[in-house]
């Protein structure tokens, strides 16, 4: 299944990514804080990254969490990651539950963080670039399917 | 016209019995197009509760989830002759409309909290405050005995803070906007005094609009915003008006035009422009989840706890949702004719559901965004006796984005719960990654730039919830884009075969009760037309 997502490649383009996110502000009318947190700011290296946004779902040690059916996925031990192109897609598209974070993290931000998870968590050590973002946002491949279960 | 209500039929009808002749006559439809006509209902899609009569004998209704829809679901099928059945995967009922007490846990993925929360204190971790326009939520409110009181929701006398601005030293949300409005009104009087403005307004609106900025900016003679009594009169005072000898008030500084844009203050004033965020607000007294348990009095003895559906099938004959019992692992099946999941997307999409697969690719386009709450309970009502803020929101450029006073219990000795962070996005990911107890001395040094001298000495304990981290649901609440709408939002909420969704997600009021009940109406109507149908 093919899916859009223009507001992806559209703010992947742009000059700055830190800008009004739409997950800081997700959706019309929605309950939230308010304009507030505006300078909330992500680390540059991909540890602090995966601290700082990662771990909120795939917990400290990546292994994720919940049980068979509501899981977060492990990205520790993930083959799915040894194929680079895999987490940018997901990272610029989101899959599932996971959102896109093309609103909250810069390509070189997104390039250091998988670099970090595939090489610290795993043992992909070939850094992702941010050339290999703009690969994926030219060609704009499918997001995988979900297989969330592994 | 033999039930006309007046018994003086040569009377004019008032407005009321109008509209219950109306409604009468030409049913709730009729009388919702007669409400909008003569200035009522036009804010809310809700127009009465359901009427869902007829129920062919023995049909029956599986619902998963009883959150609110899924028990408003329950509820409304149930009196529409209905027999309902819900699988709850939790060991309570409630789903997001949630409070924590003392004595309760708080069981994250990686982490547990018992809450210390003194009697009568609470946290609402999801929903906690009801705008005076979501109807049906209001409605089932007064249906259900739920008491309501008063959401302190603009506070004038609260603070903005950012650290780019006045030095990082918080500012009253009034000076703010006092001096916003003043600056603007100043420069746009000069603009039309300049007559840079000559082309775009006539003579007449010209004279007016000058006359619009002295009022609204209070503008001196000079037409500029400059401290003096008039302006004091808005925003406050250095030595405030009182009696006798040294009763004259004195006037403070404004702020300057510089500092005033820093503070970004329009943001707020926005904020509190939106049709959602409008006074007037309301909050169930003594936590938001007496709306879940005034649902749960009704329809809570159709509800099997700690069953985690496992597949969910439907052929011509009925649904069959498989399930696991997660206390005792025991297996098992449910059968009904017609099926309501309420199940959220993060898990649904994970979930073997027998729908086509346009309704499996909508389900598994919506990310869930994140968000934290932290409550702080402080041993004194600080806030109150020592800044003269009784509930309303300070809110601040750092990650835990606000903090939010109580409403409720004003003047009260004892301890009290402050919201200490309500964050989405950057700010909710960074705290989520975090410990509980790191994410409450992280609230406790953020939120210190309000109430510095108070704020770590008078804390007692701390409750937190990352929504991301909530087993149940892992996220908060749907994020829809404009494109993923169009893309799928009907493949969504379209019945299928014998299955229908609800829940927020299936609502354009996304992270609202009243879109989870409105969607939740939707789906029953829907339903119970194709089982009469059929």
């Amino acid at each position: 299944m093919v899916r859009k997502h223009k507001v992806g490649l559209v703010a992947l383009s742009g000059i700055s990514l830190l800008a009004a996110a739409t997950l800081a502000d997700p959706g019309f009318a929605q309950d939230r804080p308010g304009p507030s947190g505006s300078n909330a700011e992500v680390a540059d290296s991909g540890k602090q990254i995966f601290e700082e946004i990662c771990q909120a779902c795939h917990m400290p040690d990546a292994k994720g969490g919940g049980e068979a059916g509501a899981r977060v996925p492990a990205l520790a031990g993930n083959r799915n990651l040894a194929n680079k192109d895999y987490p940018i897609i997901i990272l610029l598209k989101g899959r599932g539950g996971m959102p896109w974070f093309t609103d909250i993290l810069t390509k070189p931000q997104i390039a250091a963080v998988i670099t970090y998870v595939r090489g610290h968590f795993n043992d992909y050590k070939d850094p992702v670039t941010v050339a290999d973002i703009d690969r994926i946002g030219s060609t704009n491949p499918p997001v995988p399917d979900c297989n969330c279960g592994h | 016209m033999t039930d006309f209500p007046s018994p003086d039929f040569l009377a004019p009808p008032t407005r009321r019995q109008l509209l219950t002749m109306i409604g009468k006559v030409g049913g709730t439809a009729a009388l919702y197009q007669a409400m909008t006509v003569l200035g009522h209902a036009a804010e809310s899609q809700f127009n009465g509760p359901p009427k869902l009569s007829g129920a062919r004998p023995g049909a029956s209704v599986l619902v998963l989830g009883s959150g609110l829809a899924g028990m408003l679901a329950a509820y409304e099928l149930t009196k529409a002759g209905y027999k309902v059945q819900i699988l709850e995967f939790q060991g309570r009922t409630g789903g997001r409309n949630y409070s924590v007490r003392g004595g309760d846990t708080i069981a994250e993925l990686g982490s547990t909290q018992t809450v210390g929360f003194a009697p009568g204190n609470y946290l609402n971790p999801g929903p906690w405050r009801i705008p005076y326009h979501h109807r049906t939520v209001l409605h089932y409110c007064k249906e259900l005995g739920v008491e309501l009181e008063h959401f302190a929701q603009l506070n004038h006398n609260a603070f903005v803070h950012h650290k780019d601005a006045y030095g990082g030293k918080p500012q009253r949300y009034r000076d703010l906007y006092v001096d916003y409005k003043g600056h603007v009104a100043e420069l746009l009087a000069k603009s039309l005094n300049a007559g840079a403005l000559d082309t775009a307004v006539t003579a007449d609106d010209k004279a007016k609009l000058l006359e619009a900025m002295k009022d609204w900016g209070v503008l001196d003679k000079s037409m500029a915003y400059t401290k003096g009594v008039k302006v004091g009169e808005q925003r406050g005072w250095d030595r405030p008006p009182g009696g006798g000898v040294n009763g004259a008030p004195i006037p403070g500084d404004v702020g300057s035009l510089s500092d005033t844009l820093s503070t970004k203050v329009w943001q707020q004033i926005g904020f509190y422009t939106e049709h959602v965020m409008q006074t007037t607000m309301f909050q169930p007294k003594g936590g938001m989840d007496h709306i879940g348990k005034a649902f749960a009095a009704k329809v809570g003895s159709l509800v099997r706890l700690n069953t985690h559906v496992t597949k969910i099938a439907q052929d011509d004959k009925g649904v069959t949702a498989s399930w696991t019992d997660t206390k005792t692992g025991a297996t098992g099946e449910t059968r009904a004719d017609w099926l309501v999941c309420t199940i959220p997307a993060t898990v649904l999409g994970q979930l073997d559901i027998q729908v086509s697969d346009k309704k499996k690719a909508a389900i598994r386009a919506l990310p869930y965004g994140n968000s934290v709450k932290i409550g702080l309970e402080m041993k004194r009502r600080f806030w109150e006796t020592d800044y003269a803020i009784y509930g309303g929101h300070s809110f601040t450029d750092q990650d835990i984005s606000l903090i939010s006073y109580p409403t409720g219990n004003w003047f009260g000795d004892g301890p009290a719960v402050i919201l200490g962070a309500y964050p989405f996005g950057i700010g909710a990911y960074k705290l989520a990654g975090m410990t509980p107890e790191k994410r409450i001395a992280a609230a406790l040094d953020q939120g210190s730039v309000f109430h510095p001298a108070e704020y770590k000495a008078e804390f007692r304990s701390g409750a937190t919830v990352a929504w991301s981290r909530m087993p149940w649901i892992l996220g908060c609440c749907a994020t829809w884009t404009e494109e993923s709408r169009e893309a799928h939002y009907q493949d969504l909420v379209s019945m299928e075969g014998r299955i229908v969704l609800a829940g927020e997600h299936c609502s354009y009021y996304g992270c609202w009760q009243e879109g989870a009940l409105l969607s939740s109406l939707d789906a029953i109507s829907r339903l119970h037309q194709r089982a009469s149908a059929a």
